[in-house]
Formats: C-alpha cells, sequence, structure tokens
C-alpha cells in the first residue's frame, strides 16, 4: 500500500530522444491508474521508469514516501505483469511464484502459505508442478498475476498484460484484474493502447502524448468533457466528430452560446440525433455513405451537405435508411465540445 | 514429418544423383577407416618388409602398455582442462559483450579472429611467449617468484597446452555463448531483478539454467576438439613432453606410427579413438534434444 508521487519526471535517452519529457502525477494509495496513449508516446517508459527498469534523468519519483530514483527495481517493493508475461521457462509455476519470496529470504512454510494463497485466488491451483510451456495463455497471464501478488507489494505495475490474449479471455482477465484490485486495495499502474481497458479499468485516467500528461481524471471525465483535441479524438469509439466553425457560420447552424474562440467543434458520434430533440440543438443535413449494422448498435458513415466531410453517427438498433438517403442530423448544444485548433485546447466560457 | 515420394524418369537418375556424396564417404571416410581397422591387426616386423595378422593382439598390449594409460590419463585431464578453460573464459566475455550496446559488433569481430589462426601457428605463438629461455610470461612469473619450466616440470607443460589449446577454442564458444544469451528474452532477466535477484543472482538462477542446451553442445564440441584436433597444438609447443606429461592420445598415435615406426599398435589406437568419436557423436545427438531445459 503506498502513494506514488512523480514530480517533473523527464528521460532522454543517451542519443538525446525525449520519450518523457515533464510528468507530474499523485497517485493516490490504493488507486488504479491507467496511462492510456498511442505508441510511442511514453507510457511503458514512464511504467519502467517506476519499476526501476529505465533510469530517470530528470525530476523526483516517491514510491509510499521514500524517493527511489537510484533504487535497484528489488528495492523499490513493486511487483510487475509484463506483456509476454516473462514466466521463467525453466521453472515450474510454483517455482516461478516462489522465486522473488525466495530472493527476499522468506521462510520456506510463509513461502508454501503465500504461494498457495495465490494459487488459490487466481484458480491456478492444479497446475502448480507444472512448467510455463504445458500451459495456455490465460493460465500463463494468472501464473504471471500471481507472481505479482505473492510479493504482496506496494504497488503493481501493468505492462499492457492482457494484449496478447484472444478477445474473450481479454474481457474475463479484465474483470479478474479490477475485482483482484479492489479487493487486495493495491495501488496500481497499468499501460494500455486499448481505451475500453483503459475507460473499465480506472479510478483515474491518464492520456499521454508525446511524452506528456494530455489529461488526468475520471474514465468519465474525460470522456464527457476532453481538455485537448487529442483527448477529444483519443478517447470514444467510434471517435469525435469534428466540425469547422466555418462550416457551420455558412450554413447559418453556428450556435451563437459557444465561446469565442472556437474553431472546431466536436460532436460526439451518439449525441448526433436522427430526430429533432426539444432542448435547444442545431441542425445539419447530409447523405448516408455507408451503414454498418453493429448488433446492439449500428454506425452510420454521413457525408455533410457542402463540404462532404465524413461524419460517423451511431443509433442504437438497426438503421431504417438506406445508403444514399438524405438524413437530417440535430445535436444538443449542450453536447458540443468548443475546441481552439491553434492551442489544440478546449475553450471554455 | 511427410514424406516426399518423387517419380524419376529413369531408374538408374536417382542412383546417379546420389553417387558422387556416396563416392566421397567411400573414398574418404569408408576406406580409411577399413584400412585403420585393418592395420589395427596386422604387425610390421622392425624393418617394415613384412606384416603379419595378429588378431587383436595390438589392443591387448594398448590396454597392458602403462604409457597408453596413462596417455589416457592425460587426455582425459587435457580435454576437461582445456574445455572448462575455452568454456569458462568464452562465457565470461559473451556475458561481457552482450552488456555493451554500440561496441558489440567490433567486440565479436575482434574476438573471432583468433579461430581463423592455423593451430600449428598459435603452438608457436606460445612455444615463444612460454619460452623458457626468450619468453616473456616465465619473465613476468619470475617476478613473482615463480621458476616456470615446462621444458623440465610436467605440470607447467600441461599448463601450457591446456591454454594454448583452450585460447583457439575461445572464438568459436564466445559466437555461440553470444547467441544464446542474446536469445534469452530482456524481459526474464526484468522480471528476475523486480524478483530481488541480483546480478550473479540472475545469472545462476535464470541466464545459466537457460543457456544449458547451448552449454551442453559447447561442451560435447570442446571435448571433442581437445580430443583430437589439438595435435597442432602439443607438436608445436611441447611434442608431447616432457616424460610424455602432455602425451595426448592423438599425440601418441603419431608418435608410435611415424616416430617409433609401430603401425600396427597406431593403427589400433586410431580404432580406439574413432571408437570414442563415435560414443560422444552418439551422447551428442540423443542427449541435445532431451537435454534442453524448457
Amino acid at each position: 500500500m503506498a502513494r506514488i508521487v512523480m514530480d517533473d519526471l523527464h528521460k532522454v535517452y543517451p542519443g538525446g530522444v525525449k520519450a518523457v519529457t515533464g510528468i507530474s502525477l499523485d497517485i493516490a494509495d490504493g488507486e488504479m491508474i491507467v496511462l492510456v496513449g498511442p505508441s510511442g508516446c511514453g507510457k511503458s517508459t514512464l511504467l519502467r521508469m517506476v519499476a526501476g527498469l529505465e533510469t530517470i534523468t530528470g525530476g523526483t519519483l516517491s514510491i509510499g514516501d521514500r524517493v527511489v530514483n537510484t533504487l535497484e527495481p528489488a528495492d523499490r517493493d513493486i511487483a510487475m505483469v509484463f506483456q509476454n508475461y516473462a514466466l521463467y521457462p525453466h521453472m515450474t509455476v510454483y517455482n516461478n511464484l516462489a522465486y522473488g519470496l525466495r530472493n527476499q529470504g522468506v521462510a520456506k512454510p510463509e513461502i508454501e502459505r503465500r504461494v498457495q494463497e495465490a494459487a488459490a485466488m487466481l484458480q491456478i491451483g492444479d497446475y502448480l508442478q507444472r512448467k510455463p510451456r504445458a500451459l495456455s495463455g490465460g493460465q500463463r497471464q494468472r501464473v504471471a498475476m500471481g507472481r505479482a501478488l505473492v510479493r504482496e507489494p506496494s504497488a503493481f505495475l501493468f505492462d499492457e498484460p492482457l494484449s496478447n490474449l484472444d478477445a474473450k479471455l481479454r474481457v474475463q482477465m479484465r474483470v479478474e484484474i479490477r475485482q483482484l484490485q479492489k479487493r487486495l486495495g493495491t495501488t496500481s499502474l497499468y499501460v494500455t493502447h486499448d481505451q475500453l481497458e483503459a475507460l473499465t479499468l480506472a479510478d483515474r485516467l491518464v492520456v499521454l502524448n508525446a511524452g506528456q500528461i494530455e489529461q488526468v481524471g475520471t474514465p468519465m471525465e474525460l470522456y464527457q468533457r476532453p481538455e485537448t483535441l487529442f483527448v477529444a479524438g483519443f478517447i470514444g469509439s467510434p471517435a469525435m466528430n469534428m466540425i469547422e466553425m466555418a462550416y457551420l457560420r455558412d450554413r447559418g447552424a453556428a450556435p451563437t452560446t459557444l465561446p469565442g474562440g472556437t474553431d472546431l467543434v466536436g460532436m460526439r458520434p451518439d449525441d448526433m440525433l436522427l430526430t429533432a430533440p426539444a432542448a435547444p440543438h442545431l441542425s445539419l443535413n447530409g447523405r448516408v455513405v455507408l451503414l454498418e449494422p453493429a448488433g446492439a448498435e449500428s454506425h452510420i458513415y454521413v457525408s455533410l451537405d457542402g463540404n462532404d466531410q465524413p461524419i460517423t453517427v451511431r443509433i442504437p438498433g438497426l438503421p431504417t435508411m438506406n445508403e444514399g438517403d438524405p438524413i437530417p442530423l440535430h445535436v444538443p448544444l449542450e453536447a458540443l465540445h468548443p475546441f481552439n485548433t491553434a492551442s489544440g485546447r478546449r475553450v471554455s466560457a | 514429418m511427410q514424406t516426399k515420394r518423387m517419380t524419376f524418369s529413369s531408374r538408374w537418375l536417382p542412383y546417379a544423383l546420389l553417387a558422387p556424396q556416396v563416392l566421397i564417404t567411400l573414398v574418404f571416410f569408408v576406406w580409411p577407416a577399413s584400412q585403420a581397422l585393418w592395420q589395427s591387426m596386422l604387425r610390421e616386423d622392425p624393418f617394415g618388409l613384412r606384416s603379419t595378422f595378429v588378431w587383436f593382439r595390438n589392443f591387448e598390449r594398448l590396454f597392458a602398455d602403462p604409457h597408453y594409460l596413462a596417455a589416457m590419463k592425460t587426455t582425459a585431464i587435457f580435454a576437461v582442462g582445456t574445455t572448462f578453460l575455452a568454456m569458462g573464459v568464452s562465457l565470461l566475455f559473451a556475458v561481457m559483450v552482450n552488456r555493451m550496446l554500440r561496441s558489440r559488433e567490433w567486440y565479436t569481430t575482434l574476438l573471432v579472429w583468433p579461430y581463423a589462426v592455423a593451430p600449428a601457428i598459435a603452438g608457436v605463438l606460445w612455444w615463444f611467449m612460454f619460452n623458457t629461455s626468450v619468453g616473456i610470461v616465465p619473465y613476468m612469473l619470475q617476478g613473482f617468484g615463480y621458476d616456470w619450466n615446462h621444458r623440465l616440470d610436467g605440470t607447467d607443460a600441461m599448463i601450457l597446452v591446456v591454454i594454448a589449446a583452450a585460447w583457439k577454442q575461445i572464438s568459436y564458444n564466445f559466437l555461440f555463448f553470444l547467441a544464446g544469451l542474446q536469445s534469452i528474452p530482456q524481459s526474464l532477466i526484468e522480471a528476475a531483478s523486480i524478483d530481488g535477484a541480483g546480478r550473479m543472482k540472475r545469472f545462476w538462477t535464470i541466464v545459466f539454467p537457460l543457456l544449458s542446451p547451448t552449454t551442453f553442445f559447447l561442451m560435447v564440441v570442446n571435448v571433442v576438439y581437445a580430443m583430437f584436433d589439438t595435435f597442432g597444438v602439443i607438436h608445436a609447443t611441447t611434442e608431447g613432453g616432457p616424460a610424455r606429461a602432455t602425451n595426448i592420445l592423438v599425440y601418441k598415435v603419431f608418435r608410435d606410427g611415424f616416430v617409433g615406426g609401430n603401425l600396427g599398435s597406431s593403427a589400433a589406437q586410431s580404432v580406439i579413438l574413432m571408437a570414442i568419436v563415435i560414443v560422444l557423436t552418439v551422447i551428442q545427438f540423443r542427449w541435445i534434444e532431451r537435454r534442453v531445459n524448457y
């Protein structure tokens, strides 16, 4: 159990490549923080800096009131789950779990107790005498989790632990990880590029881009009020539609309620309604380009009249129109996200 | 495995295609080997004019000869010493080079050079370096109060040939160890360091076990090398001396046959060596797959 504080962390590689440029983050005890961002945004580097696998070239990192900048990974009291699991192939599952405890000099009966406990928790008790190669992907994932659990560390670090699993198993393990983390109440740092994973797991979500934090907040905060264009485009699937203010003005649809300085307006695909709501709204016209039924919901790709800009609309159920049909769209004014392209940020009133 | 059946237009074509390979095997392997087998059962008169068929007398004599048994023991010590030294040093080099980033390729290239040096030339180099009157090593050892003389002292001589023979093999071992090390995923090392294992602990509990297939392969190769490919090194440095202290089996084959003129005994010795090679090869093929650790 520990609070993790990052203060202006920097990582510059010997070649001069800047991977992390000034990240400050205060992670409360027991919190589940998810780092999300496109590849190359520095999220894995940041996690590895916390783990002690990458040196910190600037700023301070403390775990549980201890500055750990120069401590060896082993002395940081953290456990990590790797993307490829990194199980020791020549050891049985039992020994994989016990390895860290033996290195710490934990007494044998205590090792036995903790391994059995973790194995029971993760339902891998039957495989303790097997070698990793005799396990399926999901079982290996559990062993990797178990290896982190038995250590009873003050923080868990997850480096895209589910990306090697198939879709079904990924959902199942995601739920299990979340349940486990809530039960144990261990501070966790979780790296992923999968935004669904990020939204569902996080107490707080950190969106990284080019080595910097774009926005920190609860998943719903980020979804409902993205502070930057990058977050607006990154969180949410299908991605938020962006329509230029000039276009709205030309069509006489520009709402007067938006703050000055707004030159780009974001609209979530689910906020684009086919029938006009009672609330104040703006209206647009387009033509259906493509229909994409996706089970419980459907995606309609629309080309807006006058500028052919592609727009995505999400509706529940099946669409009633055909490709090529004209389509009216209505967006409640309160669902608009005003942005400024020059600053890349949300414009607040 | 899937077996493919080819159809040839002529019955004789497959045999014709195989012929060169069969011919080479017959001329260069089967024929000399059977010659050795035949000769090992012959006995020449002192002038080399007549030979008598003596069945297994040559072998009987060999195993009753204390010099031959001593040569076996010498060979064992030499082979074990050379293998350990060559593998230990090359593993150390491989581990060190593996930790480098930018200069890795340079070092790898440089470390491979010794392998290109002919054994006899390597032997001469060592002969000069260890020469009791002009060599630099005895001169330096004298500074520590050690009187090096491999021409009088059997242990010194053994150390010399072991060093000379091992030096030659280090490049080869190094390449294999380096490749082995590079095939170990970095994340395993990282996981172990998070699991609280220090550098030495990581090496002995993670890296070394994962290298075991490479190590085992190299062990067989090195033993074979030390036993059969070191004639040049011995010949150029100690010539089997002093007092047969470095007279390993292959060297004894040469001495007894070409210097001593006892061709029958020499042939019998090479037959025994052949048997040893066959056994080692079988061990290698049998275990190389089974001994893989994961």
